[in-house]
């Protein structure tokens, strides 16, 4: 079960870094979703697999059972997803600035940002 | 009341900005009100930052829990005096940078929502450096990824638009290490809180898992602060934003990784036999290095001074990897004084700009003669970071290079002697390319510049000079909190004290 839990979540953050070393803008940020989601698996593992009771504390108890589940990185993972949302929404609106304003997500293409006063050209521009 | 503000001082530099983010959106339809909400609140922040400083100084470490939790499990924010130094700094820059902005930020801008973006970032840069629960500090690193990403594509140029994706992108690689990092840590500990983890780590048996934590979170640090092999990011996009903001990023941002690697490698996993000091030396003088020679090809103003960040990170690692008292007591007055100087360069990179048309070096000129009062405001931080005594560069240089020898690390101390040299050279060529040589012939549209920016770049100056002459308060204070950190017996139990604040 351990084996197999880190086996899949290599293999999602194996695709994510290909698809993050891809050249494209939109497939870079589906990248880094994918290895963010990995990480998110690396936390859940990190509270220890197991099958026990749910972190629901039973109707007249005060404190949880001694052998349910650890909450604490359910919690970690909500904020992270939270968060890695927020960072997508971010990216994605950038992409598509790209995409409007350069003309094209091919990473190669775009150097706009080094074109600006590199020691080689005559001029430097103005951003 | 007076006492309910001493209290809780911990919480206002984190809700003072976070109350104006939301006040500053409500007003995103009235720029007069809006302005007027995000100058207030700067003020408030310098005011609450200042407070804190005051509280930690006479009352020592300053503890906030948060939702009634018992002491290791709630998050909590402790703050000892280097937390709160970095705070009060940070709000002076906030300060300063402001009322550059006041001159500098376009009306498109400010439309664009810069004043909330602005806040909200100084937000996740406090909160990070209150907090102490090591979950929370990547929160906070994450608030500060969006909204300086935010910040730097304001002005949707394309080289704006290009570098905010080269930014976005890499700093999020550095979350991603520090997040699994900090999975890696909960794992093998279980437990989140920082004070609790220096009590838990030291005592267990070193592991794998632990190691392989240390690692993460070094590349992750090491990547928000601009360390030798993972700095590219740094100079590809800093000069792409608006000068206004690539100040408080030049000023703040790598500092909070920089921090963040202070607490941590001091705190939870302590240098000490680790085999990490060596590597840490070796990446400390890299970083200097490549930094400094960076720099020396470059002719945008921008360029220079970003190259210039990564080498004086150098300095302040190597504070870290010598790891002595004096040694981390220099590391910390440095950073609080490359702060200072290195906002200061970026405002009058902003200024030369504006008085000569131009970021380029090369075609640029004669402002000694049109603009003796410029002239002068530059020459206090451009040879205070060169280290020329008796400015606070020097005294700052002083404290690492001398804990250096000290420690017997002849080598690393000649390189940086080596790189400070090279820092003046940099330096001396701004002067006489922009300042020195005479104005060419068709010069581009020549403007003077506005009575705010010199007041921001004069204000910077002056707390330079009060360090520079005054030194011996802020040595004495370095001191206390490098001792704070060498030995967090303190941090610690006021981290864990079972009292039930908030």
């Amino acid at each position: 079960m351990h084996l197999l839990y880190a086996f899949a979540l290599s293999l999602i953050a194996a695709c994510g870094l290909y698809l993050a070393l891809s050249r494209h803008a939109v497939s870079l940020i589906i990248g880094i979703n994918l290895i963010s989601a990995a990480v998110n698996l690396v936390i859940f593992y990190a509270g220890r697999i197991v099958t026990r009771a749910p972190a629901i504390i039973p109707e007249g108890e005060q404190v949880l059972a001694a052998d349910a589940a650890n909450p604490v990185p359910q919690a970690l993972i909500l904020t992270a997803i939270v968060i890695g949302f927020s960072l997508t929404a971010v990216l994605a609106s950038i992409a598509l600035q790209t995409w409007r304003r350069l003309g094209s997500l091919d990473l190669r293409r775009n150097g706009y940002a080094e074109a600006l006063g590199s020691p080689f050209d005559g001029k430097g521009g103005r951003p | 009341m007076n006492g309910f503000l001493v209290t809780h001082a911990a919480l206002w530099p984190l809700l003072v900005p976070v109350s104006g983010v939301a006040i500053t959106t409500c007003l995103w339809n009235h720029p007069r009100a809006q302005r007027f909400a995000a100058r207030a609140t700067i003020a408030l922040l310098f005011a609450a930052a200042l407070l804190l400083l005051d509280t930690v100084i006479r009352d020592g470490v300053q503890v906030v829990r948060f939702g009634g939790w018992a002491a290791p499990f709630g998050i909590v924010f402790t703050v000892d005096a280097l937390g709160a130094a970095m705070v009060a700094i940070t709000g002076l820059l906030a300060a300063a940078t402001m009322l550059f902005g006041a001159a500098d930020i376009r009306r498109r801008e400010e439309r664009a929502g810069f004043h909330p973006l602005f806040l909200g970032m100084l937000a996740g840069v406090n909160g990070a450096f209150l907090t102490g629960d090591i979950f929370n500090l990547y929160v906070w690193f994450e608030v500060m990824l969006i909204t300086s990403t935010g910040l730097l594509v304001i002005g949707r140029s394309r080289a704006q638009i290009d570098g905010a994706l080269r930014y976005a992108v890499l700093n999020l690689f550095s979350t991603l290490f520090f997040l699994t990092g900090v999975a890696l840590l909960y794992g093998a500990t279980g437990t989140l809180n920082m004070a609790d983890l220096a009590r838990v780590v030291p005592r267990m048996e070193p592991s794998i898992q632990l190691t392989i934590s240390a690692l993460l979170l070094f590349c992750g640090f090491g990547i928000k602060a601009g360390y030798f092999p993972l700095f590219f990011w740094l100079p590809a996009s800093y000069h792409t934003a608006s000068i206004t903001v690539a100040a408080i990023f030049a000023g703040l941002l790598t500092k909070v990784g920089v921090y963040a690697c202070f607490r941590v490698f001091t705190l939870i996993f302590p240098l000490e036999g680790a085999g990490m000091r060596e590597i840490l030396a070796v990446i400390a003088a890299a970083t200097m290095l490549f930094g400094v020679f960076g720099a020396a090809v470059q002719w945008d103003v921008r360029r220079i001074l970003s190259f210039h960040i990564v080498s004086q990170i150098g300095y302040m690692l190597l504070g870290l990897a010598i790891s002595t008292e004096a040694a981390l007591a220099g590391a910390i007055f440095y950073v609080i004084h490359h702060i200072v100087v290195k906002a200061n360069l970026f405002l009058i990179a902003g200024a030369i700009h504006r008085a000569a048309g131009t970021w380029d070096l090369r075609e640029a000129g004669g402002l000694l003669r049109r603009n003796p009062l410029l002239a002068a405001l530059f020459l206090v931080p451009a040879l205070s970071l060169g280290g020329v005594p008796p400015l606070s560069g020097f005294w700052a240089k002083f404290l690492v290079i001398d804990a250096t020898f000290r420690a017997g690390e002849g080598l690393l101390a000649g390189v940086a002697l080596f790189v400070g040299l090279l820092t003046l050279f940099s330096m001396s060529k701004i002067w006489i390319e922009a300042f020195w040589k005479p104005a060419l012939a068709e010069r581009r549209c020549a403007g003077r510049v506005p009575a705010p920016m010199l007041l921001a770049i004069g204000g910077l100056a002056a707390v330079t000079l009060a360090i520079s002459f005054l030194p011996e308060p802020f040595v004495v204070y370095a001191r206390s909190a490098a001792a704070g950190l060498l030995d967090p017996a303190a941090y610690v139990a006021a981290g864990l004290a079972a009292a039930g604040g908030q």
